[in-house]
């Protein structure tokens, strides 16, 4: 159903947006009538256990529309069982990528594999897009393997940065200038085989 | 409530409406002691929570240079929630139930000595974690993620001390609350005379109300008709349970890098790697992750019944559901930590699986409970006269109501995977139930507790009071929502932006924020026009009588004795 995190995104605002205007309106219409001294009508009764059901449909059910409806949860499960159309070992040592080429290389539709190794702390593998939204990310704990493989179903340049923080030594300490942003450290093909799906 | 006689603005200053220190026993002293240190702190937390937003906004902040600067700009993040979550929540809630248990079971607390001890070493611990990160400058989060507590090219060694010991000292002055609730809980006396330890515990976990409800389902009688133990004291004990293992865990990662900066000092120079970061990663979260989800939505629960209760002065609808809805969270609690690593490659699937995801669902269960049990206590007393502590319980709901779901779209492999890490989940969950969510219940505890606690002192201004509540409430929603927003367009959380990046959404949170901080000095305001400069100066003085209790006429019985038991 969502091909790209933007399209996810998207959605999960409105989603969300509509919810808190509801549940504030909801609370402030209880709320007034508390203090009315006519008996009010309800709009709807909610039965004890229909509301139970609800949440416990509501808590479970996010995760099972979820997992049909973004694509990478499977693969993300699946990982391992998965083989990638490319492969890329990157590692950090004291707030500095060690990339295997200077720009990392896709195209759209295939499978991509990061596995980012750190020397020293914690970081964080982050994929952005140009106007600063994420495309994806994962926590990079160091002396372990932090692989993810992802599959590009959009073109374009992306950026790279941590999205952990691992000590001020990520800055510039004049500027404040991030290090650790890498322009365009990953170029996704458009004009490929898999690309019309 | 009503507007009190104007005074001179001087006069009243000094004197404040009737309030008189001199009247207050060693119990309510103690409790005001720690409210007025837990509001500075809330004070030094908004601004310097505004402060972080202003840098956040690009250069058209008119901030001084010096904030922008990246050491500077983390140090104030990693010292903001150890001076919000303890200096001023932890004090805020330890200083409520300090009074409650007494006041709900009419027993004296244990000892007032160590309630005293408790909220200095709070403060005090308090304080040298902030002046760790203000002189020294010491900024590996309060996440602390091994091994970068221990990283001393980054930072130095006597900062890290300082730090450590300070958040050591605030643990122990936790262990210190937990010990005075339960000898209070747990004392033969009063009404708890013939009751057996047993019984007590029974009751203190929840399990009464369960046993309840399955002889209901049974057709049997009811297992106890009168619990032990009532049930905000329940939400009590149970929390507290949650707090111990917490400050055992944080205790125990104080240690550990206690550890490293002694060797550190002493020239030796040992491998940070020889702890495995994952693994301390996961203790980590698992104590911390009680704070936040088991202890405040615990607390929270707890304090919704006991406020439901007072204001309509009536039972509480469904207690024995409540009860075992408590009993559930202590193990929902217990086992939901590894949402908090759904972002780590190295963790098992199925643990991501069944904690991260399937459990912490089970939050949305617990609190969607709690929630209607308090709605409906309401609303069977109606009509009721909306006075500030109902608007601010109301308050409360709509917080969590808008938090708990927030952090479970989170809590989810998929979504996860484009939100760790963002401002969705600094602003739109946890600032929002922090600022609304909680402490729009603890104000509302605090307006109901007040006459309690000072004697019927009359509040200088009930406008004052109202502007305060909308101002906060539409500051908090609005500073969270927007952030929040922030988060979903890619805006990170510990990540320093020094372009204005996201200014758009930034200004909008800054104006927001800046309400926050404005109904906080309206409230400041209030209170010390109604207890005067010299009522408040005469809070931290020594009460002429000690009495450790409230509500009860009798001489109480020695408690320390009762506690060998
Ligand atoms: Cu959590």
């Amino acid at each position: 159903m969502f091909q790209t995190s933007l399209e996810l995104l998207k959605f999960h605002w409105a989603a969300y947006s509509i919810y808190a205007l509801l549940i504030i309106s909801v609370i402030a219409w209880f709320g007034y009538n508390l203090t009315r001294k006519e008996k009010v009508k309800s709009i709807v009764r909610i039965p004890f256990y229909g509301y139970i059901a609800f949440l416990v449909a509501g808590g479970v059910g996010h995760h099972i529309f979820t997992y049909n409806a973004i694509p990478w949860v499977a693969e993300d499960i699946m990982r391992h069982e998965i083989t990638p159309d490319r492969d890329y070992e990157i590692e950090i040592a004291k707030h500095k990528w060690k990339l295997p080429e200077e720009q990392m290389v896709a195209n759209m539709g295939e499978k991509v594999r990061f596995n980012v190794h750190s020397h020293d702390l914690t970081y964080g593998f982050g994929l952005f897009r140009k106007d600063g939204t994420m495309v994806m990310q994962m926590q990079v704990v160091p002396k372990h393997d932090n692989d993810i493989v992802w599959t590009f179903h959009e073109c374009g340049k992306f950026d790279l940065t941590s999205t952990e923080y691992a000590g001020p030594g990520q800055y510039d300490k004049e500027t404040g200038e991030d290090k650790m942003f890498v322009k365009d450290a990953l170029i996704v093909n458009c004009n490929d085989k898999f690309a019309s799906r | 409530m009503e507007n009190v006689a104007k005074k001179p603005f001087l006069e009243q200053l000094i004197h404040g409406t009737n309030f008189d220190a001199d009247s207050l026993s060693a119990l309510q002293k103690v409790t005001l002691r720690a409210v007025v240190m837990s509001f500075l702190f809330f004070g030094l937390v908004a601004i310097e929570g505004m402060i972080m937003r202003m840098v956040q906004t690009g250069p058209i902040n008119p901030l001084p240079e010096m904030f922008n600067h990246p050491d500077h700009y983390f140090s104030i993040m990693t010292v903001h929630p150890i001076v919000g979550i303890f200096g001023s929540t932890y004090q805020l809630v330890f200083a409520a139930f300090m009074f409650l248990v007494p006041y709900l079971t009419k027993k004296p607390l244990y000892s007032v000595k160590l309630a005293n001890f408790v909220w200095l070493c709070i403060t005090i611990g308090t304080a040298m974690a902030w002046i760790a990160g203000f002189i020294w400058q010491y900024a590996p989060l309060y996440t602390l993620y091994w091994p970068l507590p221990a990283d001393f090219e980054q930072f130095s060694v006597i900062g890290a001390f300082v730090f450590v010991i300070g958040v050591a000292l605030i643990m122990i002055g936790t262990i210190g609350f937990i010990y005075n609730i339960y000898a209070t809980i747990f004392a033969r006396t009063g009404v708890h005379k013939n009751k057996t330890t047993k019984e007590l515990l029974i009751s203190g976990f929840g399990i009464d109300g369960l046993m309840n409800l399955i002889h209901k389902l049974m057709g049997k009688p009811p297992y106890s008709k009168e619990p032990a133990l009532s049930l905000p004291v329940v939400a009590i004990f149970r929390g507290t349970v949650d707090t111990f293992l917490d400050a055992i865990v944080i205790l125990g990662a104080g240690i550990l890098v206690l550890v490293y900066i002694v060797a550190h000092a002493g020239g030796l120079s040992w491998d940070v790697h020889a702890v495995d970061s994952l693994l301390y990663k996961n203790y980590f979260w698992w104590g911390l992750d009680l704070v936040a989800d088991g202890l405040v939505l615990i607390y929270v629960a707890g304090s919704w019944y006991l406020l439901a209760t007072i204001i309509t002065g009536q039972k509480l609808f469904m207690e024995n559901v409540a009860r075992a809805a408590l009993l559930l969270e202590l193990f929902v609690s217990w086992m939901v930590w590894s949402h908090h690593l759904l972002a780590d490659q190295p963790q098992p699937e199925m643990m991501k699986l069944i904690s991260g995801e399937m459990v912490t669902a089970f939050e949305l269960l617990t609190q969607g409970l709690a929630l209607f049990i308090t709605l409906v206590t309401l609303w069977k007393a109606r009509p009721l006269k909306m006075s500030p502590e109902l608007a601010y319980l109301l308050g409360g709901l709509v917080g969590f109501g808008l938090a708990v779901p927030a952090g479970i779209i989170q809590a989810d492999m998929g979504l996860n995977r484009v939100l760790h890490n963002t401002q969705w989940i600094s602003f739109a969950h946890f600032h929002i139930a922090l600022i609304v969510g909680l402490y729009m219940t603890l104000y509302s505890a605090l307006y109901v507790l007040w006459p309690l606690v000072t004697n019927n002192t009359k509040l200088f201004s009930k406008k004052l009071t109202w502007a305060h509540f909308w101002l906060y409430l539409i500051g908090g929603i609005g500073m969270g929502a927007f952030a929040g927003m922030a988060g979903l367009d890619g805006m990170l959380r510990r990540h320093l932006y020094v372009d204005g990046e996201f200014h758009g959404w930034m200004i909008l949170a800054a104006i927001f924020g800046t309400m926050v901080l404005i109904a906080w000095f309206l409230f400041l305001y209030n209170i010390v026009m109604s207890v005067g400069l010299k009522g408040l100066i005469g809070i931290f003085k020594p009460a002429n009588n000690d009495i450790a209790t409230f509500g009860i006429e009798e001489e109480p019985e020695p408690a320390p004795a009762a506690v060998k038991a």
